[in-house]
């Protein structure tokens, strides 16, 4: 489902990812720790196709082909998502509207006929009542004025209308107090589907009490230091990354 | 150093030009033409070396030997009429092509009592007496050639009256087209608008160039508003890509009477918005707002002064430019306090977004506050596209096309916002949108930069 081998990574000329190993399954989800400035970042990014990441060396396989040089839209409408650590503030355009923008033309290259106006809004609802979320958020300008937990759960929204093949979450956690996180995995776990496979990315431990992954990979310095179960996460959590040359957080 | 006759344009064409004016017969109007040709002559285009016109240079003036309109370029054929607003219910439209009113195009509409909506020309003939009472009253500065050189010339241009008290809700447009000529053509409309107490009314400016080729449009507004009266101005400038398009507007404020503007100048090869306010009665407020997208060589001046005259008025100004390629813009706003104005409530922002690294902007705010008790404030941003932001969308889907369309869309939002009628703001949003397509192919160079 993904593979990435021997994958070097650089940002402005400083390499990052030096020669990461990453196999996925489909269905699966593996959880991605580690501490900061391990490269756990730059990972998603360069899995989505951000601008500025330079593959040096190495390959990340999706479904059998290989992603280097596709645009982020393509890669999307290939069936990636990212869900970003830091969601971004759009005023002027309605969540609505970019949501509808975004799957038409992912339906449109894919070959499949656009919804109209009222097929949208028909599955907007479904979504919306499924993820229990108010649809006083489709209305708003994308992610402004919304809380921390709001940003998130628009993601995770955008995810559900979208309906990825492979969910990168970046950070999910970050910034959310325990409720909104409860909130954000039981998202998460309602999407789960053994068509999509998922890449939790995040420093604790505490989001995988509430999404439990099926194998758990400590990235440090760049590669992948370990690969275990979930119990990894735990030993984590008592240990801290100091084993991998870091200090504890 | 007053130019040599000789070198200025129009002064040569003056003579022969005053017999096709508008109000030829009139006396007064003649010496009053002659003044400004006179003023012209002695002043000479502005320079670089005065300060307003530091970062905008009249080149095409210098190079095109721009020629009066006749009549005959008022008749070139339109096949529709570039109307803003949609018009189900005969809303008051005046249409004027290469600056002659064409009588066939103008729908009075439904017009309360008490407004009276006129071309210039009718008015010189009709109501002289009103006439010679008005012109120059509200834009009279002497120091300002292009003003000067409008009142020798002034060719054509509206005059809207509104009684004390009378509100139209209907918003009324004017169109001006230029372009369709064989030979660089100039034209000068000179619009009066005065509204009594308590009156209220918009206006939609519409200048829309046709065809190819250079033509130049040197537009004065003078606009009086009376106490308690509200006055709504939009003005979007779509010339064409030669073209030449330079604006002043003066606007007096009387207590408690609010101007509202909107200018969006989507067009011109050279466009200068020159806007001048006084809030001369407690409690008058100005809304000065616009925005600019701009793209290929074109220059984009706006240049406004709000002064407050009164204690207790406010003002609020909202600038946003797009500039793409080599375009440039140009933003000089002050806002003038003056010692017995306490209260004083004012705010502005100009904002841009650069496309392309090659466009320029010069931003120069500027705050003269002579009273101690006021509340203002003044911000000036230039930032290019928030890359985030952008791999946000694509990474959604979105084509990257679309997604710089979304943004410079969303960057604008903050100004359009400023327009409270829906349908007007609707129609300016289009507009921009319409704008868009070829801003955002561009890009090569810009995601390497």
């Amino acid at each position: 489902m993904l593979e990435i081998k021997n994958l070097h990574v650089s940002v402005e000329g400083k390499e990052i990812l030096k020669g990461l190993d990453l196999s996925v399954g489909p269905g699966e989800i593996h959880a991605i720790m580690g501490p900061n400035g391990s490269g756990k970042s730059t990972l998603s990014h360069v899995i989505a196709g951000r601008d500025g990441y330079e593959i040096t060396g190495g390959r990340i396989i999706f479904q059998g082909e290989d992603l280097t040089g596709l645009e982020p839209e393509i890669r999307a409408a290939k069936g990636i998502f990212l869900a970003f650590q830091y969601p971004v503030e759009i005023p002027g355009v309605p969540n609505t509207t970019f949501l509808k923008e975004a799957l038409n033309a992912i339906r449109r290259y894919r070959g499949e006929d656009e919804l109209d106006a009222m097929q949208f809004v028909k599955m907007m609802r479904e979504k919306t009542k499924e993820l229990g979320i108010s649809d006083d958020m489709l209305k708003r300008a994308v992610n402004v004025g919304f809380s921390g937990g709001e940003k998130k759960r628009n993601e995770i929204l955008q995810m559900a209308v979208l309906n990825p093949v492979l969910a990168v979450l970046d950070e999910t956690d970050s910034g959310l107090d325990i409720d909104a996180l409860k909130v954000v995995a039981e998202g998460v776990n309602k999407l789960r589907s053994p068509d999509r496979t998922t890449l939790m990315i995040t420093h604790y431990q505490r989001l995988l009490d509430y999404i439990v992954p099926d194998k758990v990979h400590v990235l440090a310095h760049g590669k992948i230091q370990r690969t275990g179960g979930k119990e990894l996460a735990l030993e984590l959590e008592e240990k801290g990354y100091a084993e991998f040359g870091e200090a504890a957080a | 150093m007053p130019n040599n006759s000789s070198h200025l344009p129009f002064v040569g064409a003056f003579d022969a030009a005053r017999p096709g004016l508008p109000g030829a017969g009139l006396s007064w109007l003649k010496d009053f033409r002659e003044t400004g040709i006179e003023r012209f002559n002695a002043l000479g285009l502005p320079s670089s070396k005065i300060e307003a016109w530091k970062y905008t240079r009249l080149k095409p003036l210098e190079d095109t030997d721009f020629q009066p309109v006749t009549d005959d370029d008022g008749m070139a054929a339109l096949d529709t009429v570039p109307s803003l607003l949609p018009n189900p219910g005969g809303r008051p439209r005046l249409v004027f092509v290469n600056g002659r009113m064409r009588p066939n195009f103008w729908i009075e509409g439904d017009l309360p009592d008490g407004v009276h909506l006129d071309c210039l020309r009718d008015v010189l003939t009709r109501n002289p007496d009103w006439a010679e009472a008005h012109l120059g009253a509200i834009a009279g500065d002497e120091a300002m050639p292009l003003m000067q050189l409008n009142k020798a010339m002034m060719d054509t241009g509206f005059v809207l009256r509104v009684d004390d008290g009378v509100e139209i809700e209907q918003p009324i447009e004017v169109v001006f087209i230029g372009g369709l000529t064989d030979r660089p053509v100039a034209y000068f409309p000179r619009n009066l608008i005065k509204l009594g107490k308590n009156a209220k009314a918009t206006v939609v400016k519409h200048h829309f160039g046709q065809g190819v080729g250079a033509y130049f449009a040197n537009a004065v507004t003078e606009i009086d508003i009376g106490e308690g009266a509200t006055f709504n101005h939009y003005t979007v400038q779509a010339e064409s890509r030669d073209a030449t398009h330079l604006s002043t507007t003066h606007v007096r404020v009387a207590k408690d009477a609010t101007y509202e503007s909107f200018n969006l100048a989507v067009g011109g090869r050279l466009s200068r918005n020159e806007v001048s306010v006084r809030l001369e009665g407690e409690g008058g407020h100005c809304g000065l707002n616009g925005a600019y997208l701009m793209r290929g060589r074109e220059h984009c001046d706006n240049t406004t002064v709000i002064e407050h005259l009164a204690p207790h008025t406010s003002s609020r100004e909202v600038f946003k430019g797009v500039l793409n390629d080599e375009s440039r813009g140009v933003f000089q706003g002050r806002i003038v306090v003056h010692k017995n104005a306490q209260k004083t409530d004012g705010h502005q922002l100009c904002k841009t977004l650069l496309l392309n690294t090659g466009a320029e902007i010069d931003a120069k705010p500027e705050l003269e506050i002579y009273a101690d008790d006021v509340k203002c404030s003044h911000g000036a941003t230039t930032g290019q596209m928030d890359e985030t932001a952008l791999f946000y969308l694509r990474s959604r889907g979105v084509p990257e096309a679309l997604a710089r369309n979304l943004l410079v869309q969303s960057f604008l939002g903050e100004a359009l916002e400023e327009i409270k009628q829906d349908d007007i703001r609707q129609a300016l949003t289009d507009k921009v949108v319409h704008w868009l397509p070829a801003a955002c192919f561009l890009s090569e160079e810009w995601r390497d930069a």
